[in-house]
Formats: structure tokens, sequence, C-alpha cells
């Protein structure tokens, strides 16, 4: 009796594992992780895990290709892979195909319009209230800042074009730096200036200080045209000279400026110089809060004394390599994304407190308004329409636009606002909004928006309507949605679903991909 | 006890009514000169006493003039907006002395429970309502577009100004939910079923306030409430597929205990709370019973009144009934052959209904349109029997939250042409449904864009004939 129990029990463990094997076969635990890859280390780990390894702290293993190639078409590119390209980088055997991979995604034009909104969030680009650039600037504006992009234009270069600028709002675009802000005194212009490169909230310093930076804005102009909603901003030479005597950079030093000259040229000069103590820490910090999730200072636009970088030597390190790289950004993204740091899992090894400021995992974090409704018409086939009811006439943005392209904040939609895009009013990074609310929950869940794009949208039915057995779509509808193969465990699990009867037919389909879309894994960086 | 419309209860009504009438205020017309010879003739005879097929008030004397319980007493509006458009003439306002002209096929209006007052032939249910409405047969503002004139009656204030201003029932969510501290998921301020348009929402306040159109029909055998109910989709199905998301998300299943996640999750309860659990079921008809749905009619808008019952039930401080069709330029008495029958029902049984369940008190009926339609009929071609727009003169209904009901307020001219006394213009209405909620007409509104707005206009700024006093 008892040895025919045992041979019984064994039978049935083995049956599961049976049931696992075939050409699919990953299990579970591994899909957000990997054993295998070889990812070189770089100085950033070298420092990071220095630092980690002081902690005490156990740094995540590295990510799953699968994982590493949504994470940065999604990190990079603000877009998900199509399925094609998930199945070209996963039977890739190059031992540096993440290189390569990070390579191909900097010269997208995508990379371009996806940082074009990053920089038109801090920019506050936006047509109406409070801010009010109105349409025509708006659109010069924001394509200055996504040419400048494509172009890798020098990031010193990039703000002291802004800085120094001079002409119309129409013709000149990056005067519209000097019209996007909600105050335009002297010293609404130096806390705008402050906070957007050097990362620091004027508005906490002293008086005197601000009143020192905000001498250098004093002499800036400004003038209507007869175009409607046209303004020129220009260096006024006719504009009294008396404030520039109290002009002193926030560092304290106090250059002689002539009346000839004009005051922004100086303060920019000083601001760009390899010397300054913000300009290179601010960006690199930036950059770093953009693809990481977190600053090494946090949050990254309230840089001060008492708000210390977790890691000093990290963004020391990646400040001398900005400045030794002629303010070429790419160079910091390429560093960043190849560093094992970046390619992380999002499981942490360690419990530890410190874990996340230290960067020891990648931490999750939802995909912002405009990726996610831009994934969600990807994967379905389907499309937003936005437009302006103000001011008439009404503007109508070309429905094949991807959303991650509106250049104005003012054009939005109810689902933009749900999900918390930033009102570009103030600049700061913590406007967006992305923390999870029952509503964008019930949206995702049972809104016919959602429900209308999964059962009618034109690509995802055309999986749908592919014709192979269930297995085959599924795995199709798998790679679309979430970007890797499924297990041999969920296609057994989609099964179970289709053979309980509650949805039968086109209906199981539809079910699998409004689960895929509702995932966690979907809906968030991972 | 549901049978209490005998002719000894009318007789009664009617001399309370008539005692009552003597008490009222000058200037307000309780009654008529047939108060004292109603001729049974103009009875709707017809009329089966209980046709509603709800219970009738228990108490016979109910149907004496309801009198004004004071301000502050409402705590919920459910707006009936005829939008298009509604005629006067063929509703509230007859005029069968006008002549065919002006009434059309028309001619023989009926008296209601309230001796005097009269309402079109083809609203027999509200005939036996009137008690507890105040007819207003003096709304004016001159305006004959739809949008312009929905935003004029919807906000009291004229289009084309700097600030696009909030409909009162932005206004009312905002009091009676927001500042009242509501964090519900269902937004306060409901529609049935389909949106009114950029002009009748929430204006400068932002989309906080804006409206929640459910979507869907709730005469349907499955009334689709956007995000609540999923066309299509059986309750057993949503479970399912619940139960397949919890299977399918390894991101979840290895870090659910994420803080992020954890927030995640508690959203998504909160969500299926409303999808499967018991805040959803209001809009669940399927709870009433047969005899009650059928008194409201198995049609859009009057299983939509019904619904609108429901959410005044649960809390809801405002509903809009979105009810289209009435913009009738051409084929007009035709289109009100099948539409008043349909809107005598609904509007009746729910007054019937807020009043048995002791709601009525409690809950303003607002029932109005943009405007309302040119007196004298259109018979030329292509109209050929028609009605346009007419903001000059037209009417409004007004029941419950504390309104007196069972008079009329206001008087047109012999043709229903022009105000002939006591104007009334949006913004009167709506400053007295504010009174009525308690709402501080020295309020002001949150303004997202700037410094907050003052509640009302500044004497002067938009045209007035004063506060309804009168029914309060």
């Amino acid at each position: 009796m008892f040895r025919l129990a045992f041979t019984t029990s064994i039978f049935a463990m083995l049956l599961p594992l049976a049931a696992l094997a075939g050409p699919a076969t990953i299990p579970a635990h591994r899909i957000l992780a990997a054993d295998a890859v070889q990812v070189p280390e770089t100085q950033i780990d070298k420092i990071v895990f220095a630092r980690l390894a002081e902690l005490g702290i156990k740094p995540a293993e590295i990510c799953s290709d699968a994982v590493f190639v949504r994470r940065a078409y999604l990190d990079v590119i603000g877009t998900l892979p199509s399925p094609a390209e998930v199945r070209e980088f996963l039977a890739d055997n190059r031992p540096d195909k993440r290189r390569a991979l990070i390579d191909h995604l900097l010269q997208r034009d995508e990379f371009a319009l996806y940082w074009a909104m990053k920089w038109s969030n801090v920019l506050r680009v936006k047509a109406e209230f409070p801010i009010n650039l109105w349409p025509n600037a708006v659109q010069a504006y924001h394509r200055w800042i996504f040419a400048s992009i494509r172009a890798n234009k020098p990031y010193d270069r990039f703000v002291r074009e802004m800085l120094t600028s001079s002409g119309s709002s129409f013709r000149v675009p990056e005067v519209n730096f000097y019209r996007a802000m909600q105050s335009k005194d002297p010293q609404g212009v130096a806390q705008a200036v402050a906070l957007t490169f050097m990362g620091t909230r004027a508005e906490k310093w002293p008086k005197e200080r601000l009143d020192a930076m905000a001498a250098f804005f004093t002499r800036i102009g400004r003038k209507k045209t007869t175009e409607w909603k046209e303004e020129i901003v220009f260096f006024d030479i006719t504009s009294p000279t008396d404030k520039l005597a109290a002009a002193a950079f926030p560092d304290g030093t106090r250059p002689t400026i002539s009346p000839e000259q004009d005051p922004r040229e100086v303060f920019a000069d000083w601001l760009i110089s390899p010397s300054n103590p913000w300009f290179a820490r601010n960006i690199v910090n930036r950059i770093w809060f953009w693809l990481q999730g977190r600053g090494i200072i946090h949050e990254p636009d309230d840089i001060r004394p008492d708000n210390p970088p977790s890691n000093p030597q990290l963004l020391a390190y990646l400040e001398k390599e900005l400045v030794a790289a002629n303010w070429d950004l790419k160079h910091i993204y390429r560093l960043i994304l190849n560093s094992r740091t970046y390619q992380l899992s999002c499981v942490p090894a360690s419990k530890h407190p410190e874990a996340l400021a230290n960067f020891a995992y990648y931490p999750l974090r939802r995909l912002e308004a405009e990726v996610l409704i831009d994934a969600l018409n990807q994967i379905t086939g389907t499309t937003e329409k936005y437009s302006s009811p103000i001011p008439e006439p009404f503007t109508f943005i070309p429905e094949e636009n991807r959303t991650i392209s509106l250049a104005d904040g003012s054009i939005t939609s109810p689902f933009l606002e749900m999900f918390g895009r930033p009102p570009r009013d103030t600049g700061l990074e913590s406007e967006r909004n992305n923390r999870p609310s029952p509503a964008q929950r019930l949206h995702l869940l049972n809104s016919t928006h959602i429900q209308r794009k999964i059962e009618q949208g034109r690509r995802i039915q055309a999986v749908m309507q592919s014709g192979g057995n269930l297995r085959k779509t599924a795995t199709e509808m798998y790679l679309l949605i979430v970007s890797r193969f499924p297990t041999e465990e969920e296609l057994a699990r989609l099964e179970a679903y289709a053979r309980s009867g509650v949805a039968s037919g086109r209906e199981v389909l539809i079910d699998l991909a409004w689960t895929l879309v509702n995932s966690t894994e979907f809906l968030y960086r991972h | 006890m549901s049978m209490r419309h005998g002719s000894d209860g009318k007789d009664l009504s009617r001399r309370d009514a008539l005692r009552y009438g003597l008490m009222t205020a000058a200037g307000l017309v309780v009654a008529g000169p047939r108060l004292f010879g109603a001729q049974p003739a103009t009875q709707p005879a017809t009329l089966p006493p209980n046709v509603l097929g709800l219970p009738d008030s228990p108490d016979p004397a109910s149907a004496k003039p309801r009198p004004p319980l004071g301000k502050g007493k409402a705590k919920a509006v459910i707006q009936i907006w005829l939008w298009g458009g509604p005629a006067h003439l063929d509703t509230f306002d007859p005029k069968p002395e006008a002549g065919p002209d002006y009434c059309g096929p028309f001619e023989k209006p009926i008296e209601t429970n309230v001796p005097g007052i009269r309402i079109c032939e083809m609203l027999p249910l509200l005939a036996q309502q009137a008690d507890k409405y105040a007819i207003i047969r003096s709304m004016t503002h001159g305006n004959d577009g739809h949008e312009t004139a929905a935003y004029l009656v919807q906000t009291g204030r004229e289009p084309g100004g700097k600030l696009v201003y909030p409909s009162l029932g932005a206004i009312v969510a905002h009091f009676k939910a927001f500042a009242a501290g509501y964090k519900g998921l269902i937004p306060p301020y409901i529609v049935l079923t389909q949106p009114q348009g950029r002009f009748s929402e929430a204006g400068f306040m932002g989309p906080k306030y804006k409206p929640f159109a459910t979507g869907g029909d709730p005469n349907a055998a499955q009334f689709a409430v956007e995000g609540i109910v999923a066309a299509g989709v059986t309750r057993q199905r949503q479970e399912a597929r619940r139960e397949l998301l919890h299977t399918l998300d390894p991101v979840r299943s290895m870090l659910g205990d994420d803080p992020e996640l954890a927030a995640l999750s508690e959203a998504e309860k909160q969500a299926y709370d409303l999808i499967l659990g018991d805040e959803g079921k209001v809009f669940d008809l399927s709870e009433e019973p047969d005899a009650v749905r059928l008194a409201y009619g198995r049609n859009t808008f009057g299983q939509s009144c019904l619904v609108a019952r429901r959410l005044v039930e649960r809390g809801f401080p405002y509903v809009t009934i979105n009810y289209g069709g009435w913009d009738t330029h051409s084929n007009h008495f035709p289109t009100m052959r099948t539409k008043l029958p349909q809107m005598d029902r609904g509007v009746a049984a729910l007054l019937q209904d807020l009043s048995n369940r002791g709601l009525l008190d409690t809950t303003i009926v607002w029932w109005s349109g943009e405007f309302g339609r040119t007196p004298k009929v259109d018979y030329k071609p292509p109209w050929t029997g028609g009605r346009h727009h007419y903001g000059r003169c037209f009417c409004a209904m007004l029941a419950g939250g504390g309104f007196r009901g069972g008079c009329v307020v206001g008087e047109s001219d012999a043709t229903g042409s022009n105000v002939k006394s006591r104007p009334v213009y949006p913004i009167d209405l709506l400053a007295s449904i504010y009174e009525m909620l308690g709402i501080d007409l020295n309020a002001t509104l949150p303004n997202p864009n700037g410094a907050p707005v003052p509640l009302m206009p500044s004497p002067g700024e938009v045209r007035s004939g004063g506060i309804l006093t009168e029914l309060m």
C-alpha cells in the first residue's frame, strides 16, 4: 500500500512538469530576470555597486532580454516595440545586442519626439492660461525643441540659444522661453531659469541672491506686432541700466556689464561654463531621473545643500563625462542605458530601505498618460481625436499623429487628464501625477473607450482573426501587447479558461487582450 | 388604498385648494375663475384614476397644492431637459381661445387636480399631479439659438462673455457634493444618457465638475453604463476575467507588496466595488418591480426618470435627463402625439413616486427646454404644421424641494407670444433653486484659472425679474 501511494504521488508531481515542456517554455519566475546575460560592468556600475556593498544591499539580477527590449523602447523612444522588433531582438545571438539596440533607438525619430515632449513639460509649452504662449508660437517653439533634439544639438548651445534670443515669437522660436512663464518680471524670469537649468527653486533663496540674479533680466523688451498674438522679445538697449550694478551670479561673483552689452549673454556664459557647479549637475541628474525613475538628487528639480545626492561620486562622474563629451547628451544616455545598473530587474533582491535611493533595482513606474494611450492605440490599431476649441478657429490634430507628439499642453483629452499628464503650468517634474486612482482603473477595466479599441481596433482584430489555433493566436497577442512569448503555464491557463465555457470563440481572445492590457506588465515600465 | 381619486377625494381637495388659495400671496395665480364652477365636462373623465400603476399618496388631502417648506430643505435636483425646445402652447400653456392658427389640433386643454389650472390635453397624467408642481408661464430670454439659449437657461448668463460659466448641475455638484467632501467614484453630476454639449457643462470650473454621461439605454435588457456595465459582458464573465487577470500577471504576482502595486490593487478593488458590488446597482433597473417599470413607461425617457429617482434616493445631488427630439420645425403635431404621452407618463410617475417615498420635499424637479416654440403654427411648406424656436416667451415647471405646488407663476398674452406679467429670466429660476438648496447667493465658485468667481451676476449684469419668492 505504502509503495503504491508513493508511486502515485511521484506521478502526480511529474505531470505538470511534463506539461511545461515545449518550445515556449520559460519558467514563470524567469520572465523578469535572466541568468546568463552578459552585460559588461561599466564605470557607473563600479560606483553604484561599491555604494551598495557599503550599505550591505544586494542588487537585483539583470533583467531578461524580453524585459530589456520593452524597457529600452519605452524609456528611450516612448514607444512599444512591434512584435517583429521583439522577435528580431530575442532571436539575435550577438553578445552586444543590447548595446546595438540602444544605439539604434537613440537614432530613431521617436527619440526626438518623446524627449521633445519631456522638454516641453519642463519648458511649459502651452498655448492657454496660465502660460499663454498662444497656438502659433507653441507650434514654432515645439518644432524648434524637436529639431534641436533630433540634431543632437550640444546642450550648452541649446540653452544659450534660448537665454540670449531676440526676435519674433513666430520666427525665432527660442524667444518663447521668455514668454513661457507665469511671471515675466525679472524675478520671475530668474526663478524660471534657475528651476529649468540649475534644478533649484530660487523662491527659497535669500531675497538678495534672487534679486542679484534677476538684475540680468531687467533689460528684456517685449512688443506686439500687427500679426495676431505675435510678440517680439528683445534686448532693449534703451531700457534703464540702474539695476545692473546689483547683478551677481548665484555663486556671488559680480561681473561688470557695459550698457551696450546684453546682460543675458553675460549670465548665459557664466551658466554654461564647464566650471559652473549647477549646469552639468542639473542635466545629468535629470537624465538619470528620467531613465531610472529616481534622481541621484531627488526631487531632481529641488537641488539645495540640504538635499544631498545619494551617491555623490556617481553624480560627479556623469558631470565630468558630459563636459568631456562637449555637452553631448546622447553620450550620457548611452552611459546610463548600457550600465548593468540600468539593466537590473524590477524584482528587488533586498528589502533594505535605502535600496531604491541607491539604484539596487529598476523601480516600477506606470507608463505616462501620453505613452499609455499611444501604446493602447499601437496595439489595437486605433487613434485619438485631439482638438482645441479655444481660441477659434478650432485646431484639429491629424488622427495619425502620436500623443507624444502633441505640441500644446492646452490640447488634452479626458484620458490624459485622468492619467495625470502635467498641465505645464510650472515646469516642475512633480506636475505629472502618476498615482493610480480608482477612476483610472475603472476606465481601463470597463470603459467603452477601451472596450471599443480591443473589440474593434483593426490591428488587434487582425491578430484575433489570423485563423491559427488558440496557442498560436495567443502567442501573437503576447508579443503584441506585452512584448514576449507566453510561458507554457500561461497558455495552459488560457486553454482552461476557454474550456470553462464562460466565454466562447472570439470572446476568449477579447478576454485575453483585456487581461493583458490590464496587467501590471503592460501598464508599468518594469 | 390605491383608489383615492374618487369623487369625495376630489371634492375635498378642491375645497382645500380653495381655502389654501385664499391665503396665497397676491400676484400668484393659484386658480382661475373656474375655481368655483369647475365643469365636470372638462375633467379628464375618461382617465382611470390610477392609470399610473403606482400607489397614490395615502392621504387624499395631499391633492391640495403643496405648501412651500422654506429655503434650504432641498438636497437634490432632477433636471428634465427637453432639448430642442418644447412648445409651450402644447404643454403647460395652452391657448385654445387663440384658435387653430395657434393651438393647432390641441383645442381642448384639460383641467388638472388643481381647479383653474389647465394644461394640454395630451398630458392627462400630469394633470393629476398638478398639486405638486408650479408652472411658470412667463419664462423669457429672447435667444433663439439652441446652443446659446441652452447656455443661457442653464447658466443664467449671456453667452459670449470672457468666461464660460458652469451649468447649474456643475454648481450643485460643487456645493452639495465636492465641497461637502464627496469622494465617490460615480461623479455627482449625472446625465442620462447622452451629454448635452460643451455649453452645458463645467465651464471655467474645469473637468472635475463635468457631468458623467451614462451612455447606454435604461430601457434595454442591459443598461450599459459607461465604466460600470460593459455592453455585452455578463456579470459571470466579468468575474471570470478578473480571475484570469490575477492569474496572468507575473509582475503583480512577484511584486504584489510593492507600494506602487498595493495602491493599484486598492484602486482596483474600489473599481470592482462599482462593477460587481452594490454601488453600481443604482443603475440596475431589474431591481425594480415590473409594475413600477411599467408605470414610468417602457421607453428610454420613462426608464431614465426611474433611474433618476433611484439616484436621488441614494443621495446623488444632480441628475439631468437629456430628453431630445423637441426641435419640431416640421411634422410638429404628429411628433407631439407620440412624444407627449411618453413625457406625460414619465414625469407624472416620477412626481408621484418621489412623493410616495417622501423624497419630493427634498428633491427639486425642474422641467424646461432651452426655449419654447413659435405660438403661431407655420402651415406653409416645407413646414406644413411646424413650430420654430421661440425664446421670447416660454414655460417651465418646478416641483418639490420645498417649492410651492399647484400654482402658476406669471402669464403670457392671449396667443402666448409675449410675457404679459411677471417675467422670469433664467437667472431668477436658477437663483431660486440655489435658495431652496441652501446655497448662499453670496458664495463664490472655484476657478482654477484665476480668482474665484461670484455665484451670482452683479446687479444689472443680466436681466432679472426677481427670485421666485412666490413659490418659497
